[in-house]
């Protein structure tokens, strides 16, 4: 929970890790490469107070998850996503099995999701059933982007794909969290393009889909899809800290991302370790949609506040909220502007 | 015998295809070496897992830009610190990069990115005509002939060409990516669309500077004339 001048907010971080990317895990020079990438990432957008040494980072303890994530980062609850590159690393980056170990110590903090990968066929779909059944599981995060031996990615509009969000909807899974990255296949096509997610939300109505990271670097093909599917949602990680490096872009970012969804399909998450929560939340709650903006864009109130960073999740999670806090979650969502935009590209 | 500037020159007109800025002012061009007829080129991108296939059409069009500069016989261009350096700065072909892995060629994918950045420069355009006070009917009666000359009109211009639309002075001035031009009506909500669009590259681009400023300091490219 968080206090700020006189407004509480329940707090739900979306998207964190526990990742192992120690020189000792790192199977290749792709495990090394993709580390220093986050890297890059937390080092630029992170205020000098909150930067880490590279050896921190590639390995943080769990004191330091749990103080970071709750002590000092206001969360009531954690969603672990994981993320097996194993490919890139030996016991993987940051498995189901590893972030559900840590869970289960701390029962009701944390919430952990699954992972399938449909180039695994029929193993795989009974190895997701026993994954669910095994953990409660209610979300899963897929990675586009993920190697697997020759193959360097995948479409969640396949066939493939399919057979495995047929066994989510049946398995009670959800929530899909899709995390778009540069695939190497098929080279022709643009990695980052949500177009595939579109197609899959269409198809399983039943499903939500959360597309990490608000679709970035391909905002406007994620509003696009988000207009039209309102089982599409955005998880805020990576556009979240642009709020202190690059406050104006945040601005126009958020208030596009509120007209063409609604405050009610955005998510917040830290992507932690990337970033801290602590900051991310105090500056978002202070943060204010620019006077010469305000024409264009909605102002930003505690309650469009309370539901990004809390209220949406645990909707969509089925957390329990404070009484108090309750009754600005229970709208659902509007109807979508436009419901067929016409591309102008 | 060409000299780095005349390089860098002609690099400057080779552009990054999801930003449409040249590599020149992305900071994209890690050094440029010359010796006699032979030029080598390095590049860098901001992070080790960029996009490959965009990576390759900057390789490519680098080799291309180097290549038609009078004197030059060879031009061999590297990518440095990314995760495909080996096979896009050796190969001559997307195919020869990643065999198999390549469905078709690029230009579906460079079309995509093109008629966004027209998309985007024509917004700005439009945003700046209205903010000095012309009304949504008066901007969708002009002509190309009635707008303000500047770099941003004369891309405007050239991303015509390259899609193939018509850009003699009496031509409409704004018009959708297949050539139509825009009426009144439809000109907000198209505006808010173009809106969108510019400010996903723009902080696209931002990201990128930040992030190669991350990794190697601002210094410029390294010009070494053997």
């Amino acid at each position: 929970m968080y206090e700020k001048d006189g407004e509480r907010y329940f707090i739900v971080d979306g998207h964190i890790h526990f990742w192992d990317a120690s020189p000792a895990n790192q199977a290749n020079k792709y495990g090394t490469g993709f580390i220093r990438c986050f890297y890059d990432y937390h080092q630029n957008l992170s205020p000098p107070e909150y930067k880490w040494p590279l050896e921190k980072f590639e390995q943080y303890t769990e004191e330091d998850l749990l103080h970071d994530i709750f002590e000092v980062g206001y969360a009531d609850v954690a969603i672990f996503q994981p993320t097996y590159l194993t490919d890139f690393y030996t016991n993987g980056f940051n498995t189901t099995e590893q972030t559900a170990a840590v869970a289960e110590k701390y029962p009701g903090k944390f919430i952990v999701n699954g992972a399938f990968d449909p180039r695994d066929g029929e193993g795989g779909l009974r190895a997701l059933e026993s994954l669910v059944n095994r953990y409660q599981l209610k979300g899963v995060k897929l990675y586009t982007a993920e190697w697997k031996g020759e193959s360097r990615g995948w479409r969640l509009d396949s066939p493939e794909a399919y057979r495995y969000l047929d066994k989510c909807r049946e398995l009670g899974v959800s929530n899909v969290h899709v995390h778009k990255g540069p695939t190497i296949w098929p080279l022709n096509r643009d990695a980052f393009d949500v177009a595939d997610v579109d197609g899959a939300a269409t198809d399983f109505p039943e499903l939500n889909f959360i597309v990490e990271h608000v679709g970035l670097p391909r905002l406007e093909d994620f509003c696009w899809i988000g207009t039209q599917e309102p089982n599409v949602y955005g998880g805020l990680a990576v556009a979240l800290p642009l709020i202190y490096t690059r406050p104006r872009y945040f601005a126009q970012i958020i208030g596009e991302l509120c007209y063409w969804l609604d405050e009610d399909r955005l998510l917040f998450g830290s992507d932690y370790a990337i970033w801290q929560p602590k900051w991310l939340i105090e500056q978002f709650v202070d943060f204010q949609i620019p006077d010469d903006m305000l024409g264009e864009y909605a102002p930003l109130t505690p309650d469009v506040k309370r539901k990004i960073l809390g209220l949406n999740a645990a909707r969509l999670y089925d957390l329990e909220v404070p009484a108090e806090l309750a009754m600005v979650s229970a709208g659902t969502t509007g109807p979508a502007i436009g419901s067929e935009p016409v591309s102008p590209v | 015998m060409t000299t780095v500037q005349e390089v860098l020159g002609a690099l400057a007109g080779v552009r990054d295809p999801e930003l449409d800025e040249p590599l020149t002012d992305l900071g994209f061009i890690a050094g440029v070496r010359t010796k006699e007829a032979r030029v080598e080129v390095r590049l860098r991108l901001p992070t080790y897992f960029c996009a490959p296939n965009f990576a390759w059409l900057m390789v490519e069009g680098a080799r291309s830009a180097v290549l038609a500069l009078p004197g030059v016989e060879e031009a061999d261009v590297t990518l440095e610190d990314h995760f495909a350096a080996e096979e896009l700065s050796g190969a001559r072909t997307l195919e020869q990069a990643f065999p198999g892995k390549s469905d078709g060629d690029l230009t579906e994918l460079r079309d995509v990115f093109v008629r966004k950045a027209f998309v985007a420069r024509q917004g700005s355009l439009c945003d700046a005509l209205l903010r000095a006070g012309q009304t949504p009917a008066g901007v969708a009666a002009l002509r190309l002939s009635d707008l303000e000359p500047g770099p941003e009109l004369e891309r405007c211009r050239a991303l015509r060409a390259e899609l193939g639309i018509d850009t003699s002075p009496r031509a409409p001035a704004f018009v959708l990516p297949d050539g139509r031009a825009l009426d009144a009506a439809g000109l907000e909500r198209w505006l808010r669309v173009a809106r969108l669009v510019r400010l996903s590259i723009e902080s696209n681009a931002g990201l990128c500077r930040a992030l190669l400023q991350t990794r190697y300091g601002v210094g410029g490219p390294e010009l070494v004339r053997a």
